[in-house]
């Protein structure tokens, strides 16, 4: 058992998977010589060597489809978009190659890759650099999406992204980089579409993902404190597969339902959780699902006004505390 | 005539092609071009549904690529992708089919016309997003590269693609990590509707940005079936050897409009009937005669050919559409198409 940082956690995971399976290589803007721009991939172009650490030209497409055509083909590739908000810019593999090729061919064409990005805000980079944007992936039939929230989380997602059969997009939480945790000796292999409840309770039941599941767990650990409220935070971890048993099953226990989202407040992956807890739960539920995400509104780059901005334990305290009249 | 300056007449010496491989060809683009002329009769007549983006008289630039690859070797095509699906062999009615959206076709009706794919034959998909295959052309050749597999990638794309980004990205990072891949530019002059060299800084939208990437420029006739494959057979020879890709711009016309829907009022007066005196399939008929191959010999690939139309014709007209049961299968790969538990 060591304790390890988020960033050393992606390196970690990367190179587990590069040592068991040759077929795994890895490319993208800066990844190699320069350890990657977070410095989430140090170490990997000195252990694997330039033929499986490839620095690529800034071409999103090309770093992309190139991915896709070695997956298609044999290889498992890793791809770094630096910062998610890129995806803008290579959106149509993501949206239009990736998902449908298996579909489209009536199963011919495989498409195994990993799509990792720095996603989210806390950096004080301003609207582009910013963003949270699972609900891009989220939407698309044929990709899976993964959030890691904890370094542990980053290892064994990470294995098994790579060996998922499937296009799977992670999410890696530019603020959550420099966190620590505890991260067993040897190999870890997690599954995806797995939550995981990090803290029990009986009053209600929040859902959250990366940057938002510590904040999460601050306002549980208050509320509890100084409010007697006992609220059960889950970490979805995974949006496809969504693991909605976990979900409803905790609904049907605390009766009451919140989601805490980085996305600003239109179609958030809160949305859709929210509508299925209203198809599926609305007789476990004894008040509204509450959503807590950051307004509609690109984010600002001066640090006060992009805290104002961001889902925190005291706007998530307040907002529990007011649904729940306590 | 708007041809090119590049096109030359059709050469008389070129002998290095032995008699079974200019048969061959012949044979392809004939297929090619029956099939493509079914697709549209059989759209007038309703039974080909959907869009559809035909080869007629590109069927050379076909020809003469699969004609030159050995198996193996990979096909990424466009939305205008029947002709290079049926040069690598996919038989007729699994097209035909799959344009008709008959169970009986290639991807059972779940891709259509612009995604015609057969992993089996190499045909590693057709795909309606302009330049989206050519990085993807790319990662396939670099799992050839990295595996030390010696087949070669290669990417089929209108004179349109070479103005998006997919294809700057895609020349440079072939060119910079030395790819085993060709990018064949089928240059018909038009884009969709709007004439290429109205919204190109070049004359020659594919060989004229070659230089770029660090590659010589290439312009060939693209109605030439011999001179398309052996332009593609020293591409191959180069990329099997590590010598990296090539751009290949390949100038032809297509008699049809962009898509089922264009009548192609757009082409000045005389244009089309000016490159059908030019058609791939009547020159390459008449060298046959010149290299003293007789008229029954040919008579026989044109007949059985048409046979081969008509036989896949009727087996999709008698073939069911796709079943319900396959609207959900094949989203991921455990075969079904579930996102929850």
């Amino acid at each position: 058992m060591a304790e390890l940082t988020y960033r050393d956690a992606v390196a970690r995971g990367i190179a587990q998977e590069m040592e068991r399976d040759p077929d795994v290589v890895f490319l993208g803007e800066d990844v190699g010589s320069a350890g990657g721009v977070f410095k989430a991939t140090v170490g990997l172009l000195e252990k694997f060597g330039p033929k499986r650490v490839r620095d690529t030209p800034i071409s999103e497409q090309a770093i992309l489809g190139a991915a896709m055509g070695a997956a298609m083909t044999g290889l498992k590739p890793i791809a770094e978009i630096m910062f998610s908000d890129f995806f803008a810019v290579c959106f149509d593999y993501i949206a239009n190659e990736f998902p449908k090729s298996r579909y489209m061919s009536n199963g011919q064409v495989k498409c195994p890759l990993v799509v990792r990005t720095g996603n989210g805000a806390g950096s004080r980079f301003g609207a582009q650099h910013s963003q949270s944007i699972e609900n891009w992936a989220m939407m698309i039939p044929g990709l899976k999406v993964v959030a890691p929230s904890s370094p542990v989380d980053v290892v064994g997602l990470m294995a098994a992204a790579v060996r998922d059969p499937d296009p799977v997009i992670f999410f890696e939480h530019k603020s959550l980089y420099a966190t620590k945790g505890e991260v067993p000796d040897g190999e870890i292999l997690d599954k995806l579409g797995t939550a995981k409840i990090l803290r029990p309770g009986k009053d209600a039941t929040v859902l959250a993902l990366a940057l938002m599941v510590p904040r999460a767990l601050e306002a549980a650990e208050i509320l509890a404190r100084e409010h007697g409220i006992e609220v059960e935070v889950i970490d979805l971890r995974s949006l496809v597969p969504l693991d909605l048993q976990t979900v409803l099953g905790s609904v049907a226990r605390t009766h009451h339902l919140f989601t805490v989202e980085e996305n600003p407040r239109l179609c958030g992956w809160g949305a859709e959780l929210a509508s299925i807890a209203a198809d599926e739960a609305f007789y476990d539920l004894d008040g509204p699902v509450v959503r807590i995400t950051t307004p509609h509104i690109p984010l600002p780059a001066a640090d006060n006004l992009e805290d104002l901005a961001l889902p925190n334990a005291a706007r998530i305290i307040d907002k529990i505390r007011r649904c729940l009249n306590a | 005539m708007k041809t090119s300056p590049q096109l030359k007449p059709v050469a008389r010496s070129n002998d290095e092609l032995n008699e079974a491989q200019r048969l061959e060809l012949y044979r392809l683009q004939v297929e090619i071009r029956d099939c493509e002329q079914r697709a549209y009769d059989l759209f007038l007549q309703g039974l080909v549904k959907g869009t559809s983006h035909l080869s007629l008289g590109q069927e050379a630039v076909a020809a003469g690529f699969a004609g030159a690859m050995v198996k193996g070797d990979l096909s990424f095509c466009t939305y205008r992708g029947h002709a290079h699906t049926l040069a690598r062999g996919v038989p007729m009615e699994q097209v035909l089919g799959e344009l008709m959206q008959r169970d009986n076709g290639l991807m059972r009706g779940k891709g259509g016309s612009m995604h015609l794919t057969s992993v089996e034959h190499g045909v590693m998909g057709s795909y309606a997003i302009i330049g989206a295959h050519l990085p993807i052309a790319c990662g396939a050749a670099w799992r050839a590269q990295y595996k030390g597999q010696t087949d070669v990638s290669v990417c089929f794309f209108g004179d349109g693609t070479t103005n998006i980004g997919a294809f700057h990205e895609a020349l440079n990072f072939a060119a910079v990590w030395k790819l085993p891949v060709i990018f064949v530019c089928e240059n018909n002059l038009y884009m969709e509707y709007t004439p290429i060299k109205d919204v190109t800084a070049v004359e020659h939208p594919a060989a004229d940005r070659a230089s770029a990437y660090g590659l010589p420029r290439i312009v060939i006739d693209g109605n030439d079936a011999d001179e398309v494959f052996r332009t593609a057979r020293s591409a191959y020879a180069k990329a099997r050897a590590g010598d990296g890709p090539s751009l290949i711009e390949c100038m032809t016309y297509r008699y049809s409009g962009h898509s089922r829907a264009d009548p192609a009022k757009y082409r000045p007066a005389g244009e089309l009937e000016a490159w059908k005196k030019r058609d791939p399939i009547k020159l390459y008929r008449q060298r046959l005669t010149e290299f003293g191959i007789g008229e029954a010999q040919i008579k026989r690939i044109e007949d059985e050919s048409m046979r081969k139309v008509d036989s896949a014709t009727e087996t999709c007209k008698a073939a069911p559409p796709p079943p319900a049961d396959i609207l959900t299968t094949d989203v991921y790969a455990d075969g079904g198409w579930a996102w929850r538990n």
